[in-house]
């Protein structure tokens, strides 16, 4: 059983709450708006408390420093959401932090002063919409940056190199692979001997930077 | 001068009137009242976390920054990106907050908390007279 502190009570925070308690984690969640306390206190009684989580004395009494396993910085504020990480993992020595990205932009900011995970809705979003579009070349899906590798999707174009040639006659970089391929909507693991046609949908593997090599093979430089 | 309140149009004119070139930013229009209608300095209006509204105000060449917006945490980050990211040579900010100012004391910019300097002063007013 792990010790969970998360902060902000909104959709994202309550729900991650709701979640943890239901797996048996220690769960308490630090909300500031007064109004929202109230309604979160009917609810989840003593394991909410008010107050703001960027002030040391209120994460103290939520028991940050036991330490807490993991803190969840779920509030609509993106600067709040770095204080509070940096907060608990420099100055309380918590090992895992979880962030919100509100707004993408600041998606650099965090990654400048070593907060994260992230996790950013409107950039899952839109990589959902890009994923829906009839024509797209690379989308992003999924970043693992503690791992330094991300998922992609890329679309097999009309005369790109790769079209009719099986995966292992592509000359991938070293640090990036073809994890599957969907055809007509039904989905085969990638293999050797898979070979790839003009509108297949590739996901892949790699490591963030090996993008342009991959788009090149998968995608040529005939269409954009 | 990233925030334009009470204190950063201040500073902004102080600043302005020692010979500095100043650009200011500030998330509202209001902040050209308080620096005034004659202001000859840059005002650039928008978030201070927006790097786009930063580069505007030619923070890559800035000698040095001060951050007063009236949130801590957005100062803090303001702060920590023109140090980290920007490499701007002397960065200084307000926070409010003693024990976050504290915390955030040895990160290569200077941090300056009111409150602590009120504390300071008035017991210090308080101190020096002998109890009754």
């Amino acid at each position: 059983m792990s010790f969970i502190l998360v902060v902000g009570g909104g959709q994202v925070g309550k729900n991650v709450v709701r979640t943890m308690l239901e797996l048996g984690h220690e769960t308490v969640l630090l909300e500031q708006r007064r109004d929202r306390y109230l309604v979160l206190d009917e609810e989840f009684g003593h394991r909410v408390r008010f107050g703001d989580a960027t002030e040391l004395s209120v994460l103290e009494s939520a028991g940050i420093k036991r330490p807490a396993d993991i803190v969840v910085a779920v509030t609509g504020d993106d600067e709040d959401n770095i204080v509070i990480c940096q907060l608990a993992k420099e100055r309380y020595g918590v090992a895992k932090v979880v962030a919100r990205v509100n707004d993408p932009r600041n998606q650099a900011h965090f990654e400048l002063l070593g907060v994260g995970p992230t996790v950013s809705a409107t950039e899952m979003v839109m990589a959902l919409v890009q994923h829906e579009m009839p024509q797209h070349e690379l989308v992003h899906l999924v970043n693992l940056s503690h791992e330094n590798l991300e998922i992609v999707e890329v679309e097999v174009a009309e005369g790109s190199p790769a079209a009719g040639k099986r995966v292992e006659q592509l000359r991938l970089p070293e640090t990036a692979r073809l994890i599957s391929v969907v055809r007509e909507g039904n989905a085969e693991i990638a293999v050797g001997s898979t070979e790839l046609r003009a509108g297949d949908q590739v996901l892949a593997i790699l490591e963030p930077g090996r993008e342009a090599e991959v788009r090149r093979l998968l995608v040529g430089a005939g269409k954009r | 001068m990233v925030g334009c309140g009470r204190v950063g149009s201040a500073l902004a004119k102080r600043l302005h009137s020692a010979g500095w070139e100043v650009a200011a930013v500030d998330e509202t229009e209001e902040a050209l009242e308080r620096l005034g209608e004659k202001w000859p300095g840059e005002l650039h209006i928008g978030h201070g976390m927006d790097t786009a509204v930063l580069e505007a105000a030619g923070i890559a060449s800035a000698d040095l920054v001060l951050v007063a917006t009236d949130g801590d945490n957005t100062n803090l980050v303001v702060a920590q990106i023109a140090k980290e990211r920007y490499h701007v040579p002397k960065v200084a900010v307000r926070v409010h907050d003693p024990a976050r100012a504290a915390f955030y004391s040895n990160r290569g910019f200077d941090v300056v908390s009111p409150t602590t300097i009120a504390i300071e002063a008035l017991a210090e007013l308080a101190l020096g007279r002998e109890p009754s």
